[in-house]
């Protein structure tokens, strides 16, 4: 079999991996490619028909395919190759990437890999609710591609589990079709979405989020005739008498996402098990050399435009390590302390500059983020309000990093 | 009205290979299945395991064709194409009293047939499965873990290539005989003429049985839960792992699947309504608890699914029924009764199968079917295929190049091919069985929509006829605007 030799093969045409690619290619890498399994790039975007894309990255508001658009062209501009309905099967640690396609099962041999394949939804199957397993329970992306890619409706009174930002949008989405959105019931006592979702998508509409509450049981044996709602305490667990039963033809779940993993482990890439991504340091290299990480498949993100701030970030990083500029070992590890659900990159090295991505773990009002190594405070930011649903990024300064000490992240 | 020679009621594991055997002969066979697909019922939900035979009771049909179907597995897998690994399995024991009852299993398996049998130590046990906890174990080499999808489908595909035809989304509604002699068979959608009626209704066996005028068979329901977990812990356990079994059930166990999944269950919850699949809370709680016990590597993170079946309970006039029944009674002429086929239903269809053609072929004397082909190719999965093999797969059919299921990496002419199968479903559960799309982590979360909108294609479906798994059970409402 042909085995070409690529400088980088990007794999995924979402946000991440076109912003890597143009950041690559100004930097001067021309031997690129992008490898994408849908028939068009874009990634998750082509099915955001909403606006609000882009406020932070173009100080405009964009629809999701508006925003994709804008890197596509640059793409274009700059004559970049991408294949298109060509899947990624199989990736080695030594950077061996076969793809499948109608043309040929596609083997290279590249220097660096830049990951982007984004993420996929969090299933029935991982939340184990009792019941029956009637058709008419969607995760909210799903739902989403049926009715903006494919154009068919899923119900037409429906229940929403979890209030992550792509629930919340479907549950306007599907008043604006005609649907009957009964509620959106979050286990949380706080919103997991974005408070700006909250806002135009229940508010503005009129339907009802109920904290601290929870599907507790699937009801019906061919299609969802009803779910059993249950209050929940502050462990999460069901309170015995405050259930409710809604009738209803849909279920629709957004409990959240996870980075897609399958290429990664088989590469031997290391994950983190809070992010469920890999792990990397301040370049977005993995434990695997060569092979890089950015957008959705190393971490979750709320706003698209992080994911192309980060892949473009990404790109030094790749650019020095195709120079053999190996950067001294990373090892100076990054911890997530008191406060803090995450913090990436999990580890740096003494000469790198990192942007320190993290989640707080609970909404919190007047709080301090601090940045410490040892004795030493490197940085430290004060927050009027923080969400979990919303990242919050620390730029570190390279001169201030001294010892090869462990740092920690911590809420104060 | 369609005129058969055999109305087989009932697609499941059995009725299946009761259809594939009488296609042996010169008949005209028809299959009548209530449900859109072979495998919705108890041959779908069930532990997938090869039984070694020990377990049942001296003289009975159960532990005699269970052992009769295991030993000959082998023949039947690769006839038909079946996933098959004779794994071996080990019964772990910790007490004194574990002991004694493993030493009695082990008696009654050797008069049983069973072979190979032997009690082992720790050392050995940690040698075969590392991560149980346990001190002994009595290990049975010839017990194994099957595809029962594919097996039901394949035992129904070599069926139909050997001239039976199957019915689907026919439920029988009522029998009766006729002046002639023949019997008119009564369904949801339309009447049937049969000299022959064998009964293979599972959990329906008992209504059938009175339908055809034999009565004093009832029968309860068992639900066993299970969780599937994720391909992740796979390779933690290479054999099932059962705990001591107790007079009435075998316990919970957990059981590696020939795809490297791992299934945790099932338990025994006493029902009456055996359409109700749903799954409790408690019961799945209970399934980590005791199951952990065993083998102490379920964690809530690699759960991909859960699902139940259930075991019916069988009485009869006597009480308690312990064996299968495959009977031909005198007074009610031409007709095959089975009752009682509970586990290991799965290991003994076709030996039981074999029991009921029999009482057929003494009486009616058919003439051999000498086009009788017993092979069957299940799809040809691009995931098992080494690169040569897969670029070649590609260069003869450009449809192999598409990956559609990501989790599985099962491409766009692994669907086609089930979309196109020889029995004819349309539903989404029809091509899961049959591709295992839609069964990884992402349980369709990628794949259903692509899959949805190519059954609309190829059998010109409007968008709210694609159907879940049951009739029923549509997909979707509509069109948006
Ligand atoms: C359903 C959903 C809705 C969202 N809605 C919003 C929103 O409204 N606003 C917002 O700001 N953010 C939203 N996001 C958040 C998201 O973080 C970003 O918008 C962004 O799309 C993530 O970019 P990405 O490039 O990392 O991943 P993706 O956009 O998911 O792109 C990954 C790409 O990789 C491809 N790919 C994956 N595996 C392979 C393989 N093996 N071979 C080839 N190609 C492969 C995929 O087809 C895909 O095109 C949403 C996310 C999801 C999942
Ligand atoms: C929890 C559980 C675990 C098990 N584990 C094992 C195991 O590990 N190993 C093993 O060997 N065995 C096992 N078994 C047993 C095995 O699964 C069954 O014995 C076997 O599948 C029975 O096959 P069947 O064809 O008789 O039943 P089914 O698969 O239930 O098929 C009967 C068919 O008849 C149809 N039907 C019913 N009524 C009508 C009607 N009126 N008209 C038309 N069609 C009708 C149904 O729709 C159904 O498809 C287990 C069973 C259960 C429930």
């Amino acid at each position: 079999m042909n085995t070409e030799k690529k400088q980088v093969v990007i794999i995924g045409g979402g946000p991440a991996g076109l912003a890597a690619a143009v950041a690559l290619h100004d930097l001067g890498v021309k031997d690129l490619l992008i490898v994408e399994r849908e028939k068009h790039l874009g990634g998750i975007l082509r099915q955001c028909i909403h606006d609000g894309f882009g406020l932070t990255r173009f100080k405009e508001s964009l629809s999701g395919p508006e925003y994709a658009r804008r890197f596509i062209d640059e793409v274009e501009k700059r004559n970049i190759s991408y294949i298109t309905e060509t899947t990624v099967i199989e990736l080695t640690e030594d950077r061996i990437v076969r793809a499948a396609s109608k043309k040929g099962l596609l083997t290279w041999q590249a220097d660096a890999v830049v990951l982007s394949m984004g993420c996929r939804e969090r299933t029935r199957g991982a939340l184990q609710i009792p019941g029956e397993r009637p058709g008419g329970v969607y995760t909210a992306g799903v739902a989403q591609s049926y009715i903006n890619l494919y154009n068919t409706m899923v119900g037409k009174k429906v229940v929403i589990l979890g209030s992550g930002d792509i629930g919340l949008i479907m549950a306007r989405r599907l008043t604006l079709e005609g649907a009957k959105v009964e509620g959106v019931y979050e286990i949380l006592p706080y919103p997991s979405g974005l408070e700006r979702n909250v806002e135009q998508c229940l508010n503005d509409f009129g339907i009802p989020l109920h904290l601290s509450h929870t599907v507790t049981k699937i009801h019906g044996g061919r299609r969802v005739e009803g779910v059993t709602i249950s209050q929940v305490d502050q462990e999460r667990n069901p309170i015995p008498g405050k259930e409710t039963y809604i009738p209803c033809d849909t279920l629709v779940l957004s409990v959240g996402l996870i980075p897609e993993n399958e290429l990664s482990k088989m590469a031997k890439v290391e994950l983190d098990s809070r992010t469920n991504g890999p792990r990397v340091d301040a370049s977005y290299q993995t434990s695997t050399p060569g092979i890089f990480a950015a957008g959705n498949v190393l971490h979750v993100h709320d706003l698209v435009d992080y994911v192309s701030m980060e892949a473009e970030r990404l790109a030094k990083g790749v650019v020095d390590h195709l120079k053999g500029a190996t950067s001294k070992e990373s090892c100076i590890p990054v911890l997530a302390g008191e406060g803090i659900t995450y913090v990436l990159p999990q580890q740096i090295g003494d000469d790198q500059e990192p942007l320190l991505s993290m989640r707080v773990q609970r909404p919190a009002e007047n709080i301090a983020v601090v940045v410490r190594q040892g004795e030493k405070e490197l940085a430290r930011l004060e927050l009027e309000e923080a969400l979990p649903a919303e990242m919050i990024q620390i730029l570190l300064d390279p001169e201030k990093i001294k010892s090869d000490q462990p740092m920690e992240v911590y809420v104060r | 009205m369609k005129k058969y020679d055999v109305l087989v009621i009932g697609g499941g594991v059995v009725g299946s290979a009761i259809a594939r055997e009488l296609s042996r002969y010169q008949l005209k066979i028809g299959v009548l299945e209530k449900n859109p697909d072979v495998c919705l019922e108890m041959s779908a939900r069930n532990s997938a395991v090869l039984h070694g035979g020990f377990a049942y009771e001296i003289g009975t049909n159960k532990a005699a064709l269970c052992v009769e179907g295991c030993m000959e597995f082998d023949e039947v897998a690769r006839e038909l194409d079946v996933p098959f690994i004779r794994t071996g399995k080990v019964l772990v024991g910790n007490t004194p009293e574990d002991m004694e009852s493993l030493k009695e299993t082990l008696r009654i398996g050797k008069i049983n047939g069973a072979v190979g049998l032997e009690i082992i130590d720790e050392k050995r046990l940690k040698e075969l499965v590392p991560a149980v906890e346990g001190s002994f174990a009595l290990l049975s080499p010839m017990s194994g873990i099957l595809d029962p999808f594919q097996y039901t489908i394949g035992l129904a595909e070599n069926a139909v290539k050997n001239g039976a035809r199957y019915h689907l989304m026919r439920e029988v509604t009522g029998i009766h005989r006729e002046e002639d002699g023949t019997y008119k068979v009564e369904t949801s959608k339309e009447d049937f003429r049969t000299k022959w009626v064998i009964n293979a209704a599972g959990l329906g066996a008992v209504k059938i049985s009175e339908m055809l005028g034999i009565t004093g068979y009832k029968m309860g329901g068992t639900r066993g839960h299970y969780i599937v977990l994720d391909k992740a812990v796979g390779d933690l356990l290479p054999m099932p792992v059962y705990p001591v079994p107790s007079t009435t059930y075998m316990g919970i166990h957990v059981t590696p699947t020939v795809e490297g999944n791992v299934t945790v269950g099932p338990d025994a919850d006493r029902v009456t309504d055996l359409a109700n699949y749903g799954v409790e809370q408690h019961n799945m709680d209970y399934l980590v608890e005791d199951a952990s016990t065993l083998w102490p590597h379920i964690h809530r993170k690699d759960f991909i699914r859960n699902y139940a079946g259930i075991q019916p309970t069988w009485l009869d006039r006597e009480g308690p029924m312990k064996d299968f029944v495959i009977e031909a009674r005198e007074d009610v002429p031409n007709t095959v009764n089975l009752i009682g086929i509970e586990s290991p239903g799965l290991t003994a269809a076709l030996p039981v199968a074999r029991r009921a053609v029999q009482l057929l072929v003494e009486r009616e004397k058919p003439e051999m079917n000498s086009n009788f082909d017993p092979t069957r190719k299940r799809i040809q999965r691009f995931a098992e295929a080494t690169p040569e093999e897969q670029a070649e797969l590609i260069r003869e059919n450009p449809d192999y190049g598409e990956i559609i299921c990501r989790c599985e990496s099962v491409t766009k002419a692994e669907v086609l091919d089930a979309i196109h199968n020889p029995l004819g479903v349309e539903t989404m559960i029809g091509m899961k069985y049959r591709t295992r799309s839609m069964m990884g982590r992402c349980q369709g979360g990628y794949c259903q929509m692509r899959i949805a909108q190519l059954l609309q294609e190829e059998k010109g479906l409007d968008v709210t006829q694609v159907l879940y798994a049951r009739e029923e059970s549509e997909l979707f409402s509509g069109r948006v605007r």
